[in-house]
């Protein structure tokens, strides 16, 4: 009987799984130069001629984008899964808490101040990421009182503090220059465009490290569905879990701030479509939910890079539509049904 | 003297506007107890010292015969089980929320439930007759439903001592009838322990062997059902004059409200 149960989750990773494949091939072979899915298939499995414009382009100018995209949009849904179960709201995401602010904050601030100038472009996510990191501290400390973070001064905190970071880089963009303000703009939209294989990397093995650190919190998120009191009850000290769980989310989130810039909507939509079909447990959302985001990173991506070709959308703009429409559309799909 | 089966000594815990002192009672294995008493006397309260939720601040509570704190989480939650008023389990299916009680049991990193949890959450769903609701969403049942669900997540901890925070205080009284029926079964035949804080003086009195009545963060007094409900204890804790006479049937106090109207009359 629950055996059923966790067959279907089985089948539905699969599942995942399989799409996931299937969004790397078509990102593989879209784009200016076409390939088949085949083609792009055998080169990723068997190698190929290591001189041939087609190699160099998959391997050097397409792979490490989807890379990049499986990592953003993985960690991204994974953030927002872990939050949302943190504060019990399906509404949280790492946007809502002010993370992405404190990092398009410190991102604002390098271009404006020049340092990317003098001290070389690493100094963008780097300064996004002390952004993200910031923003995080402060959320944490001004909530937590006596030892115990109150969830819910957390969330309030989370909003406030973002509304100050998103004034205080609008008043960094008014006295920028036009050409700062530009770059700016830019990033604030995300891209996967991302030159540097080392971040790109940092980013995969944080997102996965996260992964399989949230599944030894398994047991204290699927509590604190009924409560931080009543997961007591069960015996299940929940305060610890929340506190790793919560830096640990952010800090995820903020490495991908730093690095692909402002992608909105990825932590709220992927969750929250899942629990349409698995329900709220944990144990399925949090793998669900990091293959989904990849998915869709990737494909967003292919939408972004071939709809106005030769020229790219930023990705943001791409998962802000489709995830702003679907949104809506569960919404009241689901505000009918009850 | 016989070692108590649960014993609050010279208890104390609270906020910092509110706070209990010098509770203290026992209970026998096997008893069915109602705590009582009005709004804002501490009933509650009582509650979250005994599951740690507040800090204790004096004495101590005793599970037999070991102090309550040093007992680890687990093991306290596979002794005592906890119904709240409200149940609020969000949208999480009926069966997955009852087994939800055999977490006391898991290992921290245990993944997925056996198929002896998945018989023991069964049999409880069965006995509280929530068996046919269960692929149903907790948000779907109705509050009656919601509070048998409770009963049988907290069964399903196998507990030695049940502590129910008023599961009857928005039920109709079939349902309200229903819950203490079926705990009064629970409690004659496993032997279950029930401590239940209590509104309804005359369903406290029908159902329990102790009552424990509480006014402001102590407790008043304490015994039988006839010996707590008297005409001078009810006026003194609660104000208000009542009759009191007994039961036909089962020989406990019922107590009757006067309206201000016929006491006026009366006089």
């Amino acid at each position: 009987m629950v055996r059923k149960k966790y067959i279907g989750w089985l089948l539905a990773l699969l599942g995942l799984l399989a799409l996931l494949v299937f969004a790397v091939l078509l990102a593989l072979s879209t784009g200016e130069l076409k390939l088949s899915l085949g083609d792009a298939l055998q080169m990723v499995v068997f190698g190929g001629d290591e001189s041939s414009m087609e190699y160099m382009l998959i391997s050097q100018i397409r792979l490490p984008r989807i890379i990049l995209g499986i990592a953003v949009g993985g960690a991204l849904s994974l953030a927002g899964v872990i939050l949302q179960g943190i504060y019990r709201n399906p509404l949280v995401e790492p946007f809502t808490l002010g993370i992405s602010g404190g990092a398009s904050l410190g991102v604002a601030a390098t271009l404006v101040f020049g340092l990317h100038m003098s001290l070389g472009s690493f100094m963008l996510p780097v300064s996004g990421f002390a952004g993200a990191f910031l923003i995080i501290f402060l959320v944490y400390f001004i909530s937590a009182r006596k030892g115990n973070v109150n969830i819910n001064n957390m969330l309030l905190t989370g909003v406030m503090v973002s509304f100050v970071a998103s004034s205080a880089m609008m008043f960094l963009m008014a006295i920028s220059s036009s050409e700062n303000l530009h770059g700016m703009v830019f990033w604030i939209m995300g891209s996967l465009d991302e030159p540097d294989n080392l971040l790109i990397w940092l980013t995969f093995i944080s997102s996965i490290v996260v992964l399989v650190v949230s599944y030894l919190f398994v047991q204290p998120l699927n509590a604190l569905r009924l409560g931080e009191e009543k997961a007591l009850h069960l015996g299940i000290n929940t305060n610890v879990a929340v506190k790793i769980l919560f830096v640990l989310a952010s800090l995820l989130a903020g490495i991908c701030v730093a690095v692909a810039g402002v992608i909105g909507f990825v932590g709220l939509i992927i969750p929250h479509l899942l629990r349409l079909f698995f329900g709220t447990d944990y144990r399925i959302l949090l793998a669900s939910s990091f293959l989904l985001g990849a998915s869709f990173l990737v494909l967003s991506d292919v939408v972004a890079r071939t709809i106005i070709s030769p020229n790219e959308l930023p990705i943001g703009v791409i998962t802000g539509i489709i995830g702003g429409i679907v949104f809506i559309v569960l919404m009241s799909g689901q505000g009918r049904k009850s | 003297m016989a070692q108590d089966f649960f014993n609050i000594n010279d208890f104390s815990c609270g906020y910092d506007k509110f706070r209990l002192s010098e509770i203290g009672f026992s209970l026998q294995k096997g008893t069915f107890a109602g705590i009582i008493g009005p709004n804002g006397s501490g009933k509650t309260t009582l509650f979250r010292g005994i599951t740690g939720t507040l800090p204790t601040l004096r004495g101590s509570i005793y599970l037999k015969g070991k102090n309550l704190k040093s007992i680890p989480l687990r093991s306290r939650a596979q002794n005592i089980a906890v119904v709240n008023q409200f149940v609020d389990a969000g949208q999480i299916s009926v069966e997955d929320y009852v087994l939800m009680g055999r977490l006391p049991y898991h290992g921290r990193f245990r993944f997925f439930e056996t198929h002896e949890d998945v018989s023991i959450a069964q049999k409880y769903m069965e006995l509280t007759d929530i068996i046919q609701h269960k692929d149903k969403l907790m948000t779907e049942l109705s509050g009656g439903e919601q509070q048998r669900a409770a009963i049988a997540r907290a069964l399903t901890q196998q507990p030695e001592l049940l502590l129910l925070d008023e599961p009857t205080s928005h039920l109709d009284i079939t349902h309200q009838v229903k819950i203490l029926n079926l705990l009064q079964e629970l409690n004659d035949e496993t032997g279950l322990t029930v401590l239940m804080v209590i509104h309804d003086l005359n369903l406290a009195s029908e159902y329990c062997d102790q009552l424990i009545l509480f006014n402001e963060g102590k407790v008043f007094t304490q015994g039988k059902p006839e010996e707590v409900l008297t005409f001078d204890t009810i006026e003194q804790v609660y104000n208000t004059p009542v009759v009191t006479r007994t039961n036909p049937f089962s020989g406990k106090p019922v107590i009757f409200l006067i309206s201000k109207k016929m006491m006026e009359k009366d006089n």
